[in-house]
């Protein structure tokens, strides 16, 4: 029998939130949230009401109604007669495609400029700081508007080239043009290609009439408008199935080596074999597409045919890679130097030479610290794009936020929606890259 | 039940926030100073001179309104405004009205909530090209690269008209009127399409405008006027009257070197009740009696501010075409003042 007791048990005053420390933080917690919340709806309810009585309430129709306006560049369909939601899509497209060229060239650069700056030969390394000092004390608008001056202003007009007495010639065979509008390169085309195949048909008569119109077209390989919301070329997806399905079997067969000269010490040779591998199966598939390059040829006003990069995307891209990637040396250069110099003298006491130590012992190991600074770097990159419409590239700022929004005057909704879409690349693009720091960090046992 | 009176508190706080934005010409009087947005340049429209002071065509409207209100055309404080976000300027209130070169659209006057109190230029869209090109109409621009501002009506009339005649086109988007040049002259575009008036500035400012040529099409109405905010009539009013003060003191032979006489009284009543001399126009808008005298009395009528500034005695060299009074077979024609 215990002669225990539960000590007396004190009842719940009200004055016990505001005197007693184990629920006095969780009260001014709770009051700094409901005070939080009324600041906030109180800004939503007054941009309500302003609204309201400005007579513009809130309303998302704009976004299916037709845009008028053009767009350069569109790497999906679009015409003046789609919706301002197709063509704020374009725009993203224009984005997300100025971001990722923008982020392989900063980091390219970047890591080669931060081993640079850290190299024992003198001029090496100062040049590598003048273009890191160079570059991230001034502002990226004036690299952007720079970078395009001089495109515009030194290259040939596309006119220079015409006559007998041209000023100007193309390149490489007559198959690149660099004009002062933009660099046209051959394209890859097809003559007995597979065709395209439309995603996403709507159900109404409209969309169905679009599609019939477009199955009439006869395998020509020109890309047909308005059926779907887009369409995916099987030309495409054939190639990168059989070139991803290639690597992967030559993947097996370095595996294969590797067994082999784990039980009889001897490495067959495997560098032809997965040559012909991923080659052989490439080339007849392109043989059997009849792939044939198209060329760049001056009609009219402009040059016709060919992949056309337009100056405005040279311009961004360059600006912002040269930018981005001083700021991303200085990321590699710090990342180097954590590593401790045991590391290195220790490789090199195992006999290997300055390059094999950095790309096998001190790479590797400063990634870690490299890789969480360059998150936030590609944050930046992506955010910074929005600087487009100085050069006149139609990103999402330019097309949602500038036409759409001028042409609409519907300033709240695509600002939010323009918000929205930088808030989720930048969330997707952390969520990729720290799951990738995830797998680059020390594994600790 | 805290909460709905809470909410209904913001309500009426938000209420008399607005209430508080009412009223424009109170706000100018108070204020001793009349914020006037323009473009950030148009020559013969509206660009600052040698010395930083705003002149031209639609500066005058400013300038007039801000000497009928203030007796004082120099009270004007000009903000530039970029095609994208003269709108965003002068719905938020940072400017009192605008007078850059702006179309009459019915979406802007109903749709975005603005009130456009008249028309000073009668315009239409047009395209200039480098001679060198050899083009000599529009319908020869397939495949070209266009120049063209954002965030513009001639944006919109450009797809139209392209897409209407099957022709192809590459659109060059820039912001505003100095780019547009820059890129233009660079060769980075073979055309440079906006109102034919502005063209016509444009290339007078050109170094050699002989080697540049404005194609005879005209694809556009474009009706540009001065506007204000959408809900406060007396103000519109008082810009409204201003701007026909101007276009009727020219129809009247009203001058700035006859003003001084006219003021004295006249034998024709409407030139009294203009000036002032007679009746209390100026008292109905919440203004004095010469008013109309002191807007007239900055740059002169009508066709005074015109030939001054955009007229064929000027680099830009407009004919007056549409803009020519209605006894001269042209569209300007004020209501009467009565």
């Amino acid at each position: 029998m215990t002669t225990l007791t539960d000590p007396p048990k004190e009842s719940f005053r009200l004055s016990m939130l505001l005197y007693d420390s184990r629920y006095r933080s969780m009260t001014i917690q709770i009051i700094a949230l409901l005070a939080f919340m009324l600041g906030a709806a109180w800004l939503i309810n007054n941009a309500r009401i302003n609204l309201a009585i400005a007579g513009k309430e809130i309303s998302w129709a704009f976004l299916s109604s037709p845009s008028g306006y053009d767009i350069n560049q569109r790497l999906i369909d679009y015409t003046s007669q789609s919706s301002h939601g197709r063509a704020a899509v374009v725009g993203l497209m224009n984005t997300l495609l100025v971001a990722v060229m923008g982020c392989i060239l900063a980091t390219f650069l970047g890591v080669v400029v931060g081993v640079l700056r850290l190299s024992k030969n003198w001029i090496i390394s100062r040049l590598a700081a003048v273009y890191v000092e160079g570059f991230r004390n001034v502002p990226v608008l004036l690299w952007i508007v720079l970078s395009m001056t001089i495109l515009a202003e030194t290259l040939p007009q596309p006119r220079d080239f015409r006559g007998d007495d041209a000023t100007a010639s193309m390149m490489l065979f007559d198959s690149v043009a660099i004009t002062n509008r933009g660099i046209y390169i051959p394209e890859p085309l097809f003559s007995r290609g597979l065709g395209d195949i439309p995603v996403l048909v709507g159900n109404s008569e409209e969309a169905v009439a679009a599609c019939a119109s477009y199955y009439d077209l006869d395998g020509d390989g020109q890309p047909a408008t308005g059926c779907g919301t887009f369409q995916i070329s099987l030309d495409l997806v054939a190639f990168l199935s059989v070139l991803i399905a290639m690597v992967m079997i030559t993947k097996m067969n370095n595996k294969r080596a590797d067994r082999i000269q784990d039980a009889t010490g001897d490495r067959p040779a495997t560098t032809l074999v997965n040559l012909a591998i991923v080659v052989l199966p490439v080339v007849s598939l392109l043989w059997y597409l009849g792939f044939y390059l198209g060329y760049p040829e001056l009609k009219g006003f402009n040059f016709r045919g060919g992949t056309y990069f337009r100056n405005s995307l040279i311009a961004l891209w360059l600006a912002l890679s040269l930018y981005t990637a001083a700021f991303i040396a200085e990321n590699v250069r710090a990342g180097i130097m954590a590593i401790a110099k045991g590391q290195s003298e220790a490789a090199a006491a195992l006999g290997l030479r300055q390059g094999p130590i950095m790309r096998l012992v001190v790479l590797p190991q400063a990634l870690r610290v490299i890789v969480p600074p360059l998150i936030s770097q590609y944050l930046n990159l992506t955010k910074n794009s929005s600087l487009a419409i100085a050069v006149g590239y139609m990103d999402v700022t330019g097309t949602l936020g500038g036409i759409t929004l001028n042409q609409t005057g519907r300033e709240m909704e695509t600002l939010l929606l323009l918000m929205a879409c930088y808030l989720v690349i930048s969330l997707v693009v952390s969520t990729v890259m720290n799951a990738y720091n995830e797998r680059t960090k020390l594994k600790e046992r | 039940m805290k909460k709905t009176v809470f909410l209904g508190a913001l309500t009426i706080a938000g209420l008399a926030a607005t209430a508080a934005m009412a009223g424009t010409l109170d706000d100018v009087k108070a204020r001793g100073q009349l914020n006037c947005g323009v473009s950030t340049g148009v020559p013969g429209f509206e660009a600052p001179d040698a010395n930083g002071v705003w002149q031209g065509f639609d500066v005058a409207v400013c300038r007039a309104v801000a000497a009928a209100i203030l007796n004082d055309s120099t009270a004007v404080e000009f903000i530039p405004t970029t095609g994208k976000t003269r709108f965003t300027a002068l719905a938020s209130g940072e400017v009192d009205m605008l007078s850059r070169v702006t179309t009459w659209t019915f979406s802007r006057d109903v749709d975005l909530k603005f009130e456009f109190v008249g028309v000073n230029y009668y315009d239409g869209q047009g395209f200039m090209v480098p001679k060198e090109l050899g083009v000599s109409s529009v319908k020869e621009l397939d495949g070209a690269t266009v120049c063209i501002q954002t965030g513009t009506t001639t944006e919109l009339n450009l797809a139209d008209y392209f897409r209407v005649n099957g022709m192809s086109y590459d659109p060059v988007p820039v912001e505003t009127n100095a780019e547009t040049q820059t890129q233009y002259l660079a060769g980075a575009c073979d055309v440079y399409t906006t109102d034919a008036s502005a063209l016509a500035a444009t290339r007078a400012s050109f170094e050699a405008p002989g080697d540049h040529v404005v194609l005879p099409e005209i694809i556009s109405k474009e009706p540009l006027g001065p506007l204000v905010r959408h809900g406060d009539s007396e103000w519109a009013d008082v810009v409204r009257w201003t701007l026909n003060a101007l276009i009727a003191a020219e129809e009247l032979g009203v001058t700035s070197a006859n003003l001084s006489e006219m003021l004295a009284g006249t034998d024709n009543p409407e030139i009294n009740r203009l000036l002032g001399t007679s009746g209390s126009l100026g008292e109905m808008l919440g203004l004095d009696a010469d008013w109309a005298a002191r807007a007239i009395a900055v740059g002169g009528n009508y066709g005074e501010v015109f030939e001054t500034n955009i007229g064929a005695s000027t680099p830009i060299g407009l004919a007056r075409g549409l803009n020519a009074q209605w006894t001269d077979g042209g569209l300007m024609y004020s209501p009467p003042f009565r």
